[in-house]
């Protein structure tokens, strides 16, 4: 079964003739070249892939892509306003909050959602909170730090939400 | 400023941050088509016939290749990177690898076909086409099973028992007559429990064939893309390096992994120009559980004697070793010169000897897993050290400091081959006990008693051997690779420079410290400096990384190309300057006359290389483009001390780790903040392995249990402590820097320290040791069949 998905990624429009079995990150990585969203694992627990849908943090290995029909879709290609990096980003890199790099996209579409919830976690929230995501290089000090400070930017004068959401 | 020693921001975060890293899977190659691995659901059985009819002719399917067309074809076996011998002399067993199952496959995840489709759905469903005719045999996974006699056979009669060899270092009269006069052995049996590296990029690879240059391309997320091309190239596929291009692009973590040469790669390279197009394969989590290799799993006797004063007199060390299924790369020197050469560890002990039995079971191949032999020798110094205190009621503490090399005592020479060239032991124990509140513990322990709670502290010191490796010494050994690095320092016309490494960057930030020493050592701005790596058309050559040998060798490598780039400057400012070149000085980017306000610019000297229109020219060639190889004369040894406290609760057996302090020597540091990244990131590893992580197959059948993140602990967030890291220098003597390298320690110390600190926990219920991982079902089990020792009493 061919069908075609029309929907909207980092505030473009975009669509996709996909499988039915074609999950989101799929459409993501091999239709629409946003290869940011990762693949670490097949039983959605290692939250590479965790894109925005419809401002929800979702990991995109766990919805079919026709379910994304419609959907305001955001993705790490999205966060940064133009050239200038979101100021989560700008904490993730200020506090040497990723290494290899390759959990780094799920990590930063997670600290959003969390920040989005609850704009001051302490450490104990942003540790429970990141249950969702896996890191095997930094053993997540760094990563906690980093969202510690991207939330504290973020309650500051940098924009509140990333560019293209 | 000077760059070095500074937390310069990675200059690679930017890519990584906006979802622009280029890894292996990112890429897509035009026409490519898409290969899917059958593997083995069985782990020992006979291979009989493999039908594919029905799968060829399922939609979108282009080739189905199994072992024999691969055998067909004159295609070699996966080589074993290093010949180990055995005590009586005999080269050790080395059956053969193919790079797909032929006549037998020996663990589950063995791979026996490959569906080559135009996508990759359609090659999977395909491959559920194929009807291979396994004949099931008896498994044997354990170690110590498979040493039984009546044990199933992995290799028959290339193996018989199933070793591969037995091996030993060290003088075992001495420790004989040594233990004879001791006034105490104290002994202990441990499991050193099997991982998984997991980097969270899965392996993936991607084969390309170009037949107007007849070039073949492989891009594979490696740590050492020469070392792939050398083995692929020479051993397997035949092809000539000239014609043979390695890429290893962005790689999303390493930790040994990816080290190794794999079969995949091969497929890929050798299908694409059967089937005309590129071939790209991408593991799924599932199959990087069954098919990358894996690390540690020993089973180890070991014995130490102490004379009266608790002077270590002797260590006694006897361990089997898993190697699984196939010798994977370099897994013989793993339990060898990677282990026992470390199990002096920080003591002066006069006598050891340890024995290693490599064995083959039906499991996925063992091999270099972050520390590779130095966490198993750390674990086995750092148990029995601790258990000789509490059987002499001593202080962990003070029974190390009883035993360590004295800081005025370098160079030191242990009696397992190595010479260690500095460390300060005494400092970073005491260091760490500092930082830890160590001497207020039991204030602590009491408090933790009255909430209902059992808490413990436990210490571990560790010695590594990294900077591999001096390449006349590991080839002395066995190597069957030299072990240097290289480095190209190109600077162009205007003065900015690139850099070819062939070390390679999977996360340790390279591109920034790197570019940090060239700054500096050069005297431009880092802005100036580019950082290339990963890929063997653009390289002199590279042994990559691995064994947190990046700095040591690569950066020295580095240094000494810079060395002949001023060198070469100070002859062509010597001319610009009518000058003699004895006169000139090299300081901040510029060559100056000593003791006079003349001077030329870096740049103005490079543009002068370039536009040679006033220049020696009898005596010099133009251009500024150094090369250097840097083989060093011995391996690094960083060194530190780890304090773990940790807390369980009695009625559930759930384990926190409170607090994790560690002290480290890792010789001078050249960016901080990406060195406490790199401890941080040990820790992690090494907490994982005491208390969470532990790879299990079925005993019966050779499954694999613990084949997704469901069934594989990961450390989570939520399981760790913040670590309180410090650092003590002293420097390497024998690289210009005086870097050690920091990339495994917290693999390599933490899980003693945690060990330690859980039996430490329960000694009073007369617990003396606890198999990693501690789960909270082990500890409730332990708590529960223990007595408390004050009411027996």
């Amino acid at each position: 079964m061919q069908k075609t998905v029309s929907l909207t990624v980092n505030g473009k429009p975009a669509s996709a003739t996909v499988e039915g079995r074609t999950l989101l990150v799929q459409l993501l990585r091999e239709h629409l070249g946003l290869t940011g969203t990762h693949v670490g694992c097949d039983t959605s627990q290692c939250g590479a892939c965790v894109v925005h849908v419809n401002g929800e943090a979702v990991k995109s290995c766990t919805l079919l892509a026709i379910q994304a029909e419609g959907a305001n879709v955001l993705t790490i290609e999205g966060v940064a306003n133009g050239d200038t990096l979101h100021p989560m980003q700008e904490a993730f890199r200020d506090n040497h909050a990723l290494q290899c790099g390759f959990c780094t996209p799920g990590m930063v579409m997670s600290a959003l959602d969390l920040v989005k919830n609850n704009p001051d976690p302490s450490e104990r929230e942003i540790r429970e909170y990141l249950e969702g995501n896996l890191c095997r290089c930094t053993g997540y000090h760094n990563i906690v730090l980093g969202i510690k400070a991207g939330a504290a930017a973020m309650r500051g004068a940098a924009p509140a939400t990333p560019a293209a959401e | 400023m000077p760059a070095i020693g500074t937390p310069v921001r990675r200059r690679e975060d930017y890519r990584f941050l906006t979802g622009q890293g280029t890894y292996t899977d990112d890429i897509n190659r035009p026409g490519q088509l898409h290969a899917y691995m059958l593997r083995s659901p069985h782990a020992n059985a006979r291979l009989g016939a493999i039908d594919t009819s029905a799968a060829k002719s399922a939609p979108g399917v282009v080739a189905i290749f199994t072992g024999a067309d691969i055998a067909a074809d004159g295609i070699g076996g996966l080589p074993c990177g290093w010949l180990i011998h055995s005590k009586d002399g005999a080269p050790m067993k080395e059956p053969p690898h193919p790079v797909l199952a032929v006549e037998r496959v020996r663990h589950v995840g063995d791979p026996v076909a490959v569906v080559i489709a135009e996508s990759l759905a359609e090659a999977r469903d395909a491959a559920e086409q194929i009807v291979v005719d396994y004949a099931v045999e008896p498994a044997v996974v354990d170690v110590a099973d498979a040493v039984k006699p009546g044990a199933p056979q992995v290799w028959g009669d290339q193996a018989p028992g199933n070793v591969c060899y037995d091996w030993a270092l060290g003088d075992l009269a001495a420790v004989d007559a040594a233990m004879a006069r001791a006034a105490r052995v104290v002994k202990l049996d441990l499991v050193n429990n099997r991982l998984v590296a997991n980097a969270m990029e899965p392996r993936a690879a991607i084969g390309e064939f170009d037949r107007a240059t007849g070039e073949y391309t492989l891009f594979t997320t490696s740590q050492n893309p020469h070392v792939i091309r050398l083995l692929m190239g020479a051993f397997v596929l035949h092809i000539p390096e000239a014609k043979l291009r390695v890429v290893a692009p962005d790689v999303g973590g390493g930790f040994g992994s990816k080290i190794f040469h794999y079969a995949e790669e091969a497929i890929v390279t050798w299908a694409a120009p059967r089937v005309r197009r590129p071939v790209k394969w991408t593991a799924e989590r599932s199959e990087s559980f069954m098919s990358d290799a894996q690390g540690r799993d020993h089973v180890t006797h070991v014995e130490l004697g102490l004379d009266a004063n608790a002077k270590f007199l002797a260590l006694k060390v006897s361990t089997l070793a898993n190697l699984g299924g196939y010798l994977s790369t370099f897994s013989t020197a793993v339990p060898t010169y990677l282990y026992a050469t470390l199990c002096a560890g920080t003591y002066t002990t006069p006598a050891i000897y340890v024995e290693t039995k490599a064995v083959f079971t039906n499991t996925v191949p063992v091999d270099a897993y972050r520390g590779a032999g130095r966490p198993e020798a750390t674990y086995v110094v750092e148990r029995i050290v601790d258990l000789a205190a509490d059987e002499l009621g001593m202080d962990p503490g003070e029974l190390r400091r009883r035993n360590f090399i004295p800081a005025d005592a370098f160079p030191y020479q242990t009696p397992v081959a190595l010479q260690y060239d500095s460390g300060d032991y005494q400092t970073t124990l005491q260091m760490a006990q500092d930082a830890a509140g160590y001497s207020h513990f039991e204030a602590r322990r009491a408090e933790a008693s009255r909430r209902g709670k059992l808490r413990g502290i436990g210490i571990a010191t560790y010695i590594e051997a990294c900077g591999m490796a001096p390449s006349a010494v590991a080839g002395a050994l066995g190597a069957r690779a030299g072990l240097y690095e290289s480095a190209a320092v190109r600077v162009h016309p205007t003065g900015s420079v690139t850099v070819l490494t062939g070390s390679h960057s999977h996360g340790q930030g390279h591109e920034t410290t790197f570019s940090q020493l060239v700054a500096d050592g050069l005297g431009i701005p880092i802005e100036s400096v580019e950082i290339v790596h990963g890929d063997t058309n653009k390289m002199p050559f590279g042994m990559g990384t691995y064994g947190s040998r990046s700095l040591a060798v690569g950066g020295t490598a580095i240094v000494k190309a810079m060395d002949k780039v001023v060198a070469k400057g100070k002859k062509i400012a010597a001319h610009l300057l009518e000058a003699s070149e004895a006169d000139i000085e090299f300081k901040d980017g510029n060559f100056s006359v000593a003791g006079t306000d003349r001077s030329k610019s870096f740049g103005e000297v490079a543009l002068t290389a370039y536009v040679p229109h006033n220049f020696p020219h009898e005596e010099l060639e133009p251009g500024l483009d150094e090369t250097a190889f840097y083989d060093p004369k011995n391996f690094t040894f960083p060194s530190g001390a780890y304090v773990a406290e940790v807390e369980i609760d009695p009625d559930t057996g759930q384990l926190t780790v409170i607090n994790f302090t560690a002290s480290d020597d890792f010789g001078r540091i050249i960016n901080p903040m990406i060195v406490s990244g790199q401890v941080h990131g040990g820790l992690a590893q090494g907490i994982g392995q005491a208390v969470l992580e532990g790879c299990v197959y079925d005993k019966a059948t050779g499954q694999l249990l613990t084949g997704s993140y469901n069934d594989y602990a990961m450390p989570r967030a939520d399981d760790l402590p913040n670590f309180a890291l410090s650092t003590h220098v002293t420097l390497c003597t024998h690289n210009p820097l005086g870097v050690k390298g920091c990339g495994e320690a917290g693999a390599i110390g933490a899980p003693a320290a945690i060990a330690n600190a859980i039996v430490d926990a329960l000694k009073g219920l007369g617990v003396r040791h606890v198999e990693m991982p501690a789960t909270p079902e082990k500890l409730w089990r332990l708590i529960h069949q223990h007595q408390p020792r004050a009411a027996a009493e």
